[in-house]
């Protein structure tokens, strides 16, 4: 379903983020990516959303280069892959429900499946007394709440995590977790990248290891080694 | 699904609007600032063309015609002349109408007064008072009078002004390209300012516009919003520039009028209500949806 060959990803001023790295991704999979920070995991993730353009090597999602889409279907792929992004994300000037409706107005869903869905995708994540609340007037841990709810509420195929969890507590920590293997039983890919070791311990699932760029490690039952 | 994602588009721009509040104000009123002044460039060549054209209005030449000539030579003359597409308008001036004319002119002078009226025959000369469509046309006129073998036609006072005349012309058509090369100058500058602002407000929210991008959104729902700003922001600064025309011709209007050749700013407000707002409207609305336009191309790469 995703497939890396050979990525690398070299920004300007030679910082390597990403060097040949290579995996593939099965639907319905739950991957977690583990690595020190700044080992490429964010980058990675850029990669594959056509954000940042690899310096060499291919990204395909189901078998389409990402990008060597044009600009008009670059959406159509995105709209497959709700991504909770580290630093969020939300829109300034739109409040949670806002925000959350947002993805589903884009992508042209009609009016009554928007009002039905996200409120109760909002309370899904426990924020629905929160839905009248601009990003700036909510908590860090809300903030990242409602970023979670606008990943998941356009039902992707893939879900991908950029450390959902930094700012929670433990018990909203676990809640989300849970959520996010609940939606991988029900057939969602689900991408995670996380330094929590306890998390990745705990799920007992596919790890890849990633250390400057490059990818040590990829077991199927992996545990958290750095 | 069209309609939809348009109600969509329009509703984000006018939540965009409001919720921008000083920065939508700010551009409105830098825009304000730039459609007054291609209103007041407009307004500009209205008074510059009624000007020239009033100069153009007071040139004229006059054909002179041998003592003895018959008034039925002359008309003759006349009707050749109003026959030539260069000729406006010929008007004859009698013996006696000149004779007239000359009194009314040296009434004060005594001295004059008694010579004329000592003399038993009128010395003065029939003429026929042409006017050229064009300022360019008066020398084949005077041509065509030379030559075209009137024996009536003594002389035409164009070749004594020709250097004048060539004068006038040369004033007017430089005095123009001046006016309308300043004009496009101003508006130019005018145009970047508002450009400038606008192009700085979606600077502000070149996030936002990639965060949209990566969640799913196509350039044009992404840029719609911003286009439907930039005719909002459009409307409203030419509706207060409008606004603000009126009093401003009101006063201004009548002060200038006699200066130049007898245009009232506020009648020429007035009268072409319609068509001035028109024109100063289309212009808000390609400043700001063009602005937006290309504001929004850089940001949308994603
Ligand atoms: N826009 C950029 N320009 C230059 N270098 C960059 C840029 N973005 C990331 N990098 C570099 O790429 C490397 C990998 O960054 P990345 O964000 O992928 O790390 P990460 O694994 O997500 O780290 P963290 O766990 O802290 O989020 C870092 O060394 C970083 O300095
Ligand atoms: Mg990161």
């Amino acid at each position: 379903m995703i497939y890396f060959d050979n990525v690398s990803k070299i920004y300007s001023g030679n910082s390597v983020a990403v060097e040949d790295v290579s995996f593939t991704v099965e639907p319905q999979e739950f991957v977690s990516v583990v690595g020190q920070s700044g080992s490429g995991k964010s980058t990675l993730i850029k990669l594959l959303l056509a954000e940042e353009r690899p310096s060499a090597g291919t990204v395909y999602f189901q078998s389409l280069d990402v990008h060597n889409l044009s600009r008009s279907e670059i959406p159509f792929v995105r709209r497959k892959i709700g991504t909770v992004f580290q630093d969020f994300r939300l829109l300034p000037q739109k409040t949670a429900y806002e925000n959350v409706a947002f993805a589903l107005e884009a992508a042209g869903k009609e009016d009554d499946e928007i009002a039905s869905d996200v409120p109760h995708i909002l309370d899904l994540v426990g924020l629905s007394d929160k839905m009248d609340f601009f990003p700036h007037e909510l908590s860090g841990g809300q903030q990242q709440r409602v970023a979670i709810a606008r990943a998941l509420v356009n039902r992707p195929e893939v879900v991908i995590a950029d450390e959902p969890t930094g700012n929670l507590d433990p018990l909203n920590t676990w809640e989300i977790i849970r959520l996010l293997g609940k939606i991988n039983e029900l057939g969602t890919t689900v991408i995670l990248a996380t330094h929590d070791k306890d998390i990745i311990d705990t799920i007992g699932k596919r790890v890849i290891t990633l250390e400057d760029g490059k990818v040590v490690r990829d077991e199927k039952r992996g545990r958290y080694i750095l | 699904m069209m309609s939809t994602s348009f109600k969509r588009v329009i509703r984000n721009a006018l939540m965009s609007f409001w919720r921008n509040g000083m920065v939508s104000v700010a551009t409105v009123l830098v825009m304000v600032l730039a459609i007054l002044m291609i209103g007041s460039l407009i307004m500009f060549q209205v008074l510059l063309d009624a000007t020239l054209a009033e100069i153009k209005e007071k040139v004229d030449v006059s054909a002179y015609f041998k003592q003895d000539t018959s008034e039925v030579e002359i008309l003759r003359v006349q009707e050749r002349l109003r026959q030539l597409p260069e000729v406006r308008e010929v008007t004859y001036v009698s013996q006696d109408e000149a004779l007239a004319l000359f009194k009314g002119r040296h009434k004060d002078n005594a001295l004059i007064s008694s010579a004329l009226d000592e003399l038993e025959e009128n010395p003065l000369r029939a003429i026929l008072r042409i006017r050229a469509t064009d300022q360019q046309n008066y020398e084949p006129i005077a041509r065509f009078l030379e030559n075209g073998g009137f024996d009536s036609f003594d002389k035409i006072d164009y070749r004594k002004n020709e250097a004048l005349f060539k004068r006038i012309e040369s004033v007017i058509s430089f005095t123009y390209s001046v006016g309308l090369g300043v004009t496009s100058v101003l508006g130019f500058i005018a145009f970047l300012v508002a450009f400038n602002t606008i192009r700085l407000a979606i600077y502000t929210s070149r996030e936002e516009i990639s965060i949209m991008r990566l969640v799913g959104a196509s350039t044009w729902y992404v840029r719609g919003p911003f286009l439907v700003e930039g005719v909002i922001h459009g409307f409203l600064s030419s509706v207060i520039s409008m606004l603000i025309f009126w009093p401003a011709t009101l006063w201004v209007g009548p002060r200038v009028k006699d200066f130049f050749g007898g245009v009232d700013l506020f009648s020429f407000y007035t009268q072409n209500l319609f068509l001035f707002f028109f024109t100063l409207f289309m212009a808000g609305i390609t400043i700001g949806v063009f602005s937006s336009f290309v504001a929004t191309r850089r940001y949308l790469k994603i």
